[in-house]
C-alpha cells in the first residue's frame, strides 16, 4: 500500500543472522508501506520475522540488504548516535513485559524520555501529567512499579511512549502478559490514542485480541509478508 | 538527569548500599591487613630492638668489631657527656646507655658457702632514674612472676627459671662473679627483688637484670657503658632513617683511626638483623599484594557483575534513545561514586581496627611459653601513610574496571540483542 503520507518505506528488505557457518534468513525480500495514523499490525507465529521487523524499523537493527526508510530516514545507513536520536525524538516502544524502571515512580518513569529530550522542568510536569491522564493512572503517580497490577503497568508503559508524542509507536506483543480485561482496556486507551493524536502505531502480535483491533493486518510466515488485510480504510 | 540517575542509584539498594557494603568490607580487610602484617613483622624486629640492637646503637669502633663477644673492655668511656650530646643532636630520638655482661651467678647457704651456680646473661639498664623508660620498653613489670621491681641499689631481677634452678627466691642474695672493664676478677653482690619469665627461652635459662649505676659499681666501668642504644621517638623502626643518622653520625674525619671513637650503626647494619629487615619487608610486601590481587578480583567481579545485571535497565535506556556512550559514562560514573564511597569507608573502618590493635595489641603470649627464640608476647598492628590510601587499589581502581569491562557489552552487543534480553 502506497500512499503520500507514507511515514515508512520498506524495500526489498532480507535480515540475515550468522548461524555458525550458515547464514539464517528471518526476513526475505519484504516491501511493506506504513503512513501517518495507521493502527496496524505484524502478524505470525514465533519465528515469523515480526520482531525482527519492528526491531529493524525501530532503528535497533539494521537490514542485511535492502532499505528501510523510517521518517525520511534509511535505518542502514545511520550511526549509533543518529539512531538514537531518532528512538528519542520520534519513536516510542512497548514492550511485552512493560520494562518499567523499578525503583522510580510512575510519574519518574514517564518523565524520562523527556528528560533525554531536555524539556524544562514544567514543560515535563504538564506532558507527564497529561499522558497520565491519558490512560487513566493520575492518581497513581507517586506509586512505584511493584505496587501496580500487570494493566496498570502497561498503561505506565504506553503513558511512557506517548508521552513526548512520537509519531511512531512499535508495540511487541503488549498484552502477553496481561489478561482479557486489562488487554482490552490497553488496547481501547491505545486506539484512543491513536484516534486523537493520529500517532502510528505498529504492532507485532499473535494474540487475537489485539488482531481484532487493528485497522491492517500483515501476516507474516517464514520471514515472507504471506497476506494482508484491511479492515477499514485508511 | 542526573538527579533522576542519583535518585536511581540510592533507591536501588542493590546499586548503591550493597556494592558501597562490599567495597567497603573488602577495603576494610586490605588497609587492615595491611597495617597488621606491617606491625606483625615489624614487631619481631621490635623486640630485637628493645632487647639488644636499639633501632640505633653507638658503640666504640672496637667493640663494633667484636660485638658478639660483649668486648666491655671496649666500652665507651664517658658515656655520661656522649649521652648528653646524643640527646642535644638527636631530639627525636631516645638514649639508653646499657651493659651487656657474662658472668656467673652464686646462690649461696646459710653459711655463705656455694650452694647453687649457673652462667648468666647480664644487662645492665637504667631501672632507678627518675623517667628512665627502660622498664616499659623491656616490659619488665608486666613480665614479674614474683617479688617486685628493684627500687634501690644493690637489687637485681633474675628469669624465674634460672632462679628456681638455683632456688633462690625474692630477697634472697646472690653474688655475681664476673671480669671487670680491665680484666679483673669482679664480685658483686645483689639481692633479688623478683623474678621474670621473658616467654623465651633464650632468655629464660639465666638471666640477670640490674641497675646500670650497680653493674657499673661491680665491673668498674664508672661512667661507662657498653652501648647506647638509640630508639625512635615513634616507637618503630625506619631502616631508611636510621641508616641515614648512622651516616651522619659516623662522617666527622675527626674519628678516623681512633678505635675507641664512637660509631653508630643502624639495626639493619647489625649482625644478620639486615637481612631479617630485608625479609621481613619482602615477605610484608608479598603478603599485601596477594591480598589486595585477591581482594582485586572479587571487587572487580562484583563491578562485573552489577554491570551485567543492568543489561534489562540499559536496554531500556537505550531503547527510549539515550547514546551508548551516555549511558556508559553514567554507569562509568556511578561506579567511581561506589567506590569512592566504599573506599572511604572502608579505610576509615580499617584504620579504626588497626589503631585499636596498635594501641592494645593482641596477646600471644600463651602461644610463645618455650619459644627458643626472642618473639614478641603482644602482636600490634602499625598504621603507615600507605594504609591512607592502599584501600583504593581494590576499593576504587578495580570497581571502575570491573564495570568497564561489563559496560564494553553495550558496545560489543548489538541494540537489538539488549532490547530482546529485556523480554527474557
Amino acid at each position: 500500500m502506497e500512499t503520500t503520507n507514507n511515514i515508512i518505506s520498506i524495500r526489498g528488505l532480507y535480515k540475515r543472522f550468522p548461524m555458525g557457518k550458515d547464514e539464517f534468513t528471518a526476513l526475505h525480500d519484504i516491501n511493506l508501506s506504513f503512513g501517518t495514523g495507521e493502527f496496524a499490525g505484524l502478524i505470525g507465529p514465533s519465528g515469523s520475522g515480526k520482531t525482527t521487523l519492528l526491531n529493524i524499523i525501530g532503528s535497533l537493527d539494521v537490514p542485511t540488504q535492502g532499505e528501510a526508510i523510517v521518517l525520511g530516514r534509511s535505518i542502514g545507513k545511520l550511526s549509533p548516535r543518529e539512531s538514537a536520536r531518532l528512538r528519542k525524538e520520534s519513536l516510542g516502544f512497548i514492550f511485552q513485559s512493560y520494562n518499567l524502571l523499578a525503583v522510580h515512580t510512575v510519574y519518574e518513569n514517564v518523565e524520562f524520555p523527556l528528560l533525554l529530550l531536555n524539556y524544562t522542568e514544567s514543560e515535563r510536569q504538564k506532558m507527564v501529567l497529561d499522558a497520565l491522564e491519558w490512560v487513566g493512572l493520575s492518581p497513581k503517580i507517586k506509586s512505584k512499579p511493584p505496587q501496580l497490577s500487570g494493566g496498570e503497568c502497561q498503561r505506565v508503559a504506553i503513558a511512557r511512549a506517548m508521552v513526548k508524542k512520537p509519531r511512531l509507536v512499535l508495540a511487541d506483543e503488549p498484552t502477553a502478559n496481561l489478561d482479557a480485561a486489562n488487554s482490552h482496556h490497553i488496547l481501547q486507551t491505545m486506539e484512543k490514542l491513536n484516534r486523537e493524536l493520529k500517532t502510528t502505531f505498529i504492532f507485532a502480535t499473535h494474540d487475537e485480541k489485539v488482531i481484532s483491533y487493528l485497522k491492517r493486518r500483515i501476516y507474516l510466515l517464514d520471514g515472507r509478508v504471506d497476506n494482508e488485510e484491511l479492515t477499514e480504510a485508511i | 538527569m542526573i538527579k533522576f540517575l542519583l535518585k536511581g542509584l540510592w533507591r536501588d539498594k542493590s546499586r548503591s548500599r550493597l556494592p558501597i557494603l562490599i567495597v567497603s568490607l573488602g577495603v576494610m580487610l586490605t588497609v587492615w591487613l595491611h597495617a597488621y602484617i606491617t606491625g606483625f613483622m615489624g614487631d619481631t624486629i621490635e623486640m630485637n630492638a628493645r632487647f639488644s640492637h636499639g633501632h640505633v646503637k653507638v658503640m666504640t669502633r672496637a667493640y663494633a668489631e667484636d660485638m658478639n663477644q660483649l668486648p666491655n673492655d671496649l666500652a665507651i668511656t664517658g658515656a655520661d657527656s656522649l649521652l648528653a650530646a646524643l640527646k642535644t643532636s638527636y631530639p627525636g630520638m631516645e638514649w639508653a646507655p646499657r651493659i651487656q655482661f657474662g658472668g656467673l651467678v652464686d646462690a649461696p647457704d646459710n653459711m655463705g658457702e656455694t650452694r647453687a651456680q649457673g652462667p648468666a646473661l647480664g644487662l645492665g639498664i637504667d631501672l632507678l632514674s627518675p623517667g628512665s623508660r627502660e622498664d616499659e620498653r623491656l616490659n619488665l613489670s608486666r613480665s614479674l612472676v614474683r617479688g617486685r621491681m628493684p627500687d634501690q641499689a644493690g637489687e637485681a631481677l633474675l628469669s624465674d627459671e634460672f632462679a628456681v634452678k638455683l632456688g633462690v627466691n625474692p630477697g634472697d642474695d646472690v653474688t655475681l662473679i664476673g671480669s671487670t672493664m680491665n680484666g679483673s676478677m669482679a664480685m658483686y653482690n645483689f639481692t633479688i627483688a623478683g623474678t621474670l619469665s621473658f616467654g623465651a627461652s633464650i632468655m629464660d635459662r639465666g638471666t640477670l637484670v640490674a641497675d646500670l649505676q650497680d653493674v657499673r659499681a661491680a665491673l668498674d666501668m664508672h661512667d661507662a657503658a657498653g652501648e647506647i642504644l638509640g630508639f625512635s621517638k615513634s616507637g618503630f623502626y625506619e631502616d631508611g632513617d636510621s641508616r641515614e643518622m648512622a651516616l651522619t653520625f659516623n662522617a666527622n674525619p675527626g674519628n678516623e683511626g681512633d678505635e675507641y671513637a664512637p660509631l653508630m650503626k643502624s639495626l639493619s647494619q647489625q649482625g644478620n638483623m639486615g637481612q631479617y629487615v630485608n625479609i621481613t619487608s619482602t615477605w610484608s610486601q608479598y603478603i599485601s599484594l596477594i591480598f589486595i590481587l585477591a581482594m582485586s578480583l572479587v571487587l572487580w567481579n562484583a563491578g562485573l557483575l552489577g554491570g551485567l545485571r543492568r543489561y534489562g535497565e540499559i536496554g531500556i535506556r537505550l531503547a527510549m534513545g539515550e547514546e551508548k556512550g551516555h549511558v556508559y559514562r553514567s554507569m562509568l560514573i556511578e561506579s567511581v561514586f561506589i567506590g569512592l564511597a566504599g573506599s572511604v569507608l572502608g579505610t576509615i573502618f580499617g584504620l579504626f581496627l588497626a589503631y585499636l590493635i596498635q594501641k592494645y595489641g593482641i596477646n600471644i603470649s600463651g602461644m610463645m611459653q618455650g619459644a627458643s627464640v626472642m618473639f614478641p608476647s603482644s602482636i600490634r598492628a602499625r598504621i603507615t601513610p600507605v594504609d591512607f590510601y592502599i584501600g583504593f587499589i581494590p576499593g576504587l581502581i578495580s570497581t571502575v574496571l570491573g564495570t568497564m569491562l561489563s559496560g564494553i557489552g553495550i558496545y560489543k552487543r548489538q541494540t537489538a540483542r539488549l532490547f530482546k534480553e529485556l523480554e527474557a
